[in-house]
């Protein structure tokens, strides 16, 4: 175990948003906002949108300004205690106890003692958020917590609380600094009031076009400036649309990657019906807007660059 | 300027406008703005947002409370027109004077007892089993409403993720490291199985005006299936799809009715079922379809939309859900033949097309759902029906 050092938490809202943008991440106001406070009062962010605005995306970015190391958690229906917080690596404990047997040195109750002691502990993501082996403590991202079951919910409910964590072989463990917490949700499901009452809550929108235009900038450095605006604008069109499942920040930036590979510096119908797949991922979705729809879409995002 | 004060009668403001906010998170929001530069209006509002709202829902309401308040530079005047906001408050008024209220107690009293309202036992009622919904007097209409509350629906189970303890299954490690510690050997092995969970229900009930005579049998219906342990969603839908889960998740049926009703504001009026389900599908599919469903359509089928737009969206309806059910009350009647252009669509799509207009169609449906066979195959209308059994 090594000395304990608090974070470094940028000394305003302004200043959290340029080292965020440092790291390419093009923090909106209200998304600043909420996550300096919830580095400031300690509680865990929840983040909630459609998927592909950059939620996962703003722990990993996080850790990387408070210099400290991301613990994820993917949840999904069924994760319990096991998966999520610590499991005993039982291939190896029956192995010691066969070597044990074998040497004819099996007393039962010191090979309790010996079988439950960190070595034959698997640490699972919340434990190791928990413990203390690190410098700083660290950001835990809980990663689409809508996929887990309310039993998780509970559990984690409880943790947030007090950030202990009790194996009955073990005893207690408790954090000395409790780690930065981020929870993301696509709301597939609502989450327990409860446990948003504790957090700091934030709704990421999808992006203005100007906003967008700026992240495709960041990311994709090699995006003529042109391109970018007009991918901003087709997609902010895009979505306008009645579509089953519109196209996200991320896809828009795989779009505008693929572009540059195809080395086109700017949009036309023929190209955006040939790179369609990278948006939309729905068959349904594509054949909605295919052909006139699109051209039409296109003109208006066009005119859009042009009037201003 | 008093920035506590100023807080607090926000935060009352918020609650007038049906906002669900808690004085310790007005205390953390205090604590809050001592981070933020509180000159920055936008930033006293994002944080105010942070800690306030928690609910997407909620951020436009939020929003323009925030505007009205910090706009006026005082505290707004008493009658403050909130509900000129474009919303209702979510706390429900009293009753209105001279309405018996019913409390369930008296209810418990009135009816039979609830062993007796299980499957099979309407004769304690004074209901006919056999007799049109649509043609139910006020008193029928009352027992019946009795009757569907405390029906006893129990849906076909789905295997979840989580595991528990079982005589047959996977050898379960954890205990059988103890006991191999403990006694050195294994005589029987801990074994452990797949939990199994009851499937959730999402139900669409069409409330238009050829529906109107089925319309309160159906809220009392819908209002029984949500009273089960089951997971229930409910839409309503007409010209247009309105949520009402929300409002059904409360110990008291008439009350949730009184909601209901007034949720849907275009109770009667014309149909688009197409429409309804694509908005369905575009909005909320995602977030309520979980851990394959069971979808329930009630409606006669009379439909003025685009029959295109209606096979194509109950085929994907279809195809994201464990079963799809269409429940239609005309269905009863003897001579009924599904010619109308909408339910001609429609079968093509559907799992089963069952009959929902008296209560023994109800119990015939109980059974359905209680078994719940797999899906087999497209429904097909002529080859199955060709004999039409209920006639």
């Amino acid at each position: 175990m090594s000395e304990s050092v608090t974070l470094e938490i940028p000394p305003s809202v302004d200043d959290l948003q340029q080292a965020m943008a440092s790291q390419h991440y093009i923090a909106g106001r209200g998304l600043a906002v909420s996550t300096y406070l919830a580095l400031r009062l300690q509680r865990p962010l929840f983040l909630e949108g459609e998927p592909g605005v950059g939620k996962t995306e703003v722990a990993k970015v996080l850790a990387s300004t408070l210099e400290t190391e991301l613990i994820r958690l993917q949840c999904y229906e069924g994760l319990d205690i096991s998966h999520a917080v610590y499991e005993w690596n039982y291939p190896r404990q029956i192995l010691e106890i066969r070597l044990l047997e074998s040497a004819h040195a099996l007393d039962p109750r010191a090979a309790e003692r010996e079988l439950f002691t960190d070595t034959f502990l698997i640490k699972r993501p919340l434990l190791r958020a928990i413990e203390q082996t690190r410098e700083r403590p660290p950001v835990l991202l809980i990663d689409e917590i809508d996929r887990a079951d309310e039993e998780f919910e509970g559990y984690l409910l409880e943790l947030l609380s007090d950030f202990q964590i009790t194996i009955p072989e073990l005893g207690t463990i408790r954090a000395v600094q409790p780690p930065v917490v981020v929870i993301t949700s696509n709301r597939t499901r609502e989450v327990h009031d409860a446990l948003k009452r504790r957090c700091v809550y934030c709704w990421i929108d999808y992006p203005s076009v100007e906003t967008e235009r700026r992240i495709i900038a960041a990311r994709q450095p090699g995006v003529s400036e042109r391109l970018a605006e007009q991918v901003a604008a087709f997609v902010h069109e895009l979505r306008a649309a009645e579509l089953y499942k519109t196209a996200g920040v991320s896809e828009t930036l795989d779009w505008a990657a693929a572009l540059v590979a195809l080395d086109r510096d700017e949009l036309d119908a023929a190209t955006i019906e040939e790179t369609l797949g990278i948006l939309l991922k729905n068959q349904e979705d594509m054949q909605a807007v295919r052909g006139e729809r699109i051209q039409a879409m296109l003109n208006r995002a066009l005119a859009r660059g042009a009037g201003g | 300027m008093n920035l506590a004060f100023n807080i607090l009668r926000f935060g009352r403001m918020l609650r007038a406008a049906g906002l669900d906010i808690h004085h310790g998170r007005l205390v953390d929001a205090l604590r809050a703005l001592e981070w933020v530069n509180v000159g920055s209006r936008t930033d006293v509002a994002a944080t105010l947002r942070s800690l306030l709202v928690h609910e997407r829902d909620e951020i436009v309401r939020f929003d323009r409370a925030f505007d009205l308040f910090f706009k006026a530079h005082r505290p707004p005047a008493p009658g403050l027109p909130l509900f000129s906001l474009g919303e209702r408050p979510r706390v429900v008024a009293q009753p209105a004077a001279g309405v018996p209220v019913q409390t369930e107690f008296e209810d418990i009293h009135a009816g039979p007892s609830s062993a007796t309202r299980a499957v099979g036992a309407w004769s304690a009622a004074s209901v006919s089993r056999t007799k049109d919904f649509g043609e139910f007097t006020e008193r029928e209409l009352e027992s019946a409403r009795a009757l569907l509350e405390h029906f006893p629906w129990r849906l076909g189970r789905r295997r979840t993720r989580r595991w528990q303890r079982a005589s047959s299954g996977a050898p379960d490690l954890r205990p059988m490291l103890r006991r191999t510690v403990m006694t050195g050997d294994l005589i029987d092995l801990p074994r452990r199985a797949r939990r199994e969970a009851p499937r959730p229900i999402v139900l669409l009930g069409d409330v238009s005006g050829s529906m109107e005579r089925y319309s309160r049998i159906l809220a009392h219906f819908v209002y029984g299936l949500a009273q089960s342990a089951t997971r229930v969603e409910v839409f309503l839908f007409a010209t247009r799809l309105t949520r009402v889960t929300r409002h059904l998740m409360t110990r008291r049926g008439d009350a949730a009715l009184a909601r209901l009703a007034r949720e849907v504001q275009d109770w009667g009026g014309g149909t688009r079922i197409g429409e309804a389900l694509r908005a369905f599908n575009t909005h909320w599919a995602r977030r309520v379809i979980r851990n394959g469903p069971v979808v329930l359509i009630v409606s006669d089928g009379w439909d003025r939309g685009d029959p295109v737009i209606l096979s194509q969206e109950l085929g994907r309806v279809r195809r994201s859900c464990r079963r799809l059910i269409w429940l239609n009350p005309l269905l009863g009647a003897a001579d009924y033949q599904p010619l109308t252009r909408g339910m001609q669509a429609a079968l093509r799509h559907v799992d089963d097309f069952l009959p929902a207009h008296n209560l023994v169609s109800l119990e015939q449906l109980a059974d359905h759902l209680r078994a719940l066979p797999a899906r087999t195959q497209p429904f097909a209308w002529r080859a199955r029906h060709r004999s039409a059994p209920w006639s």
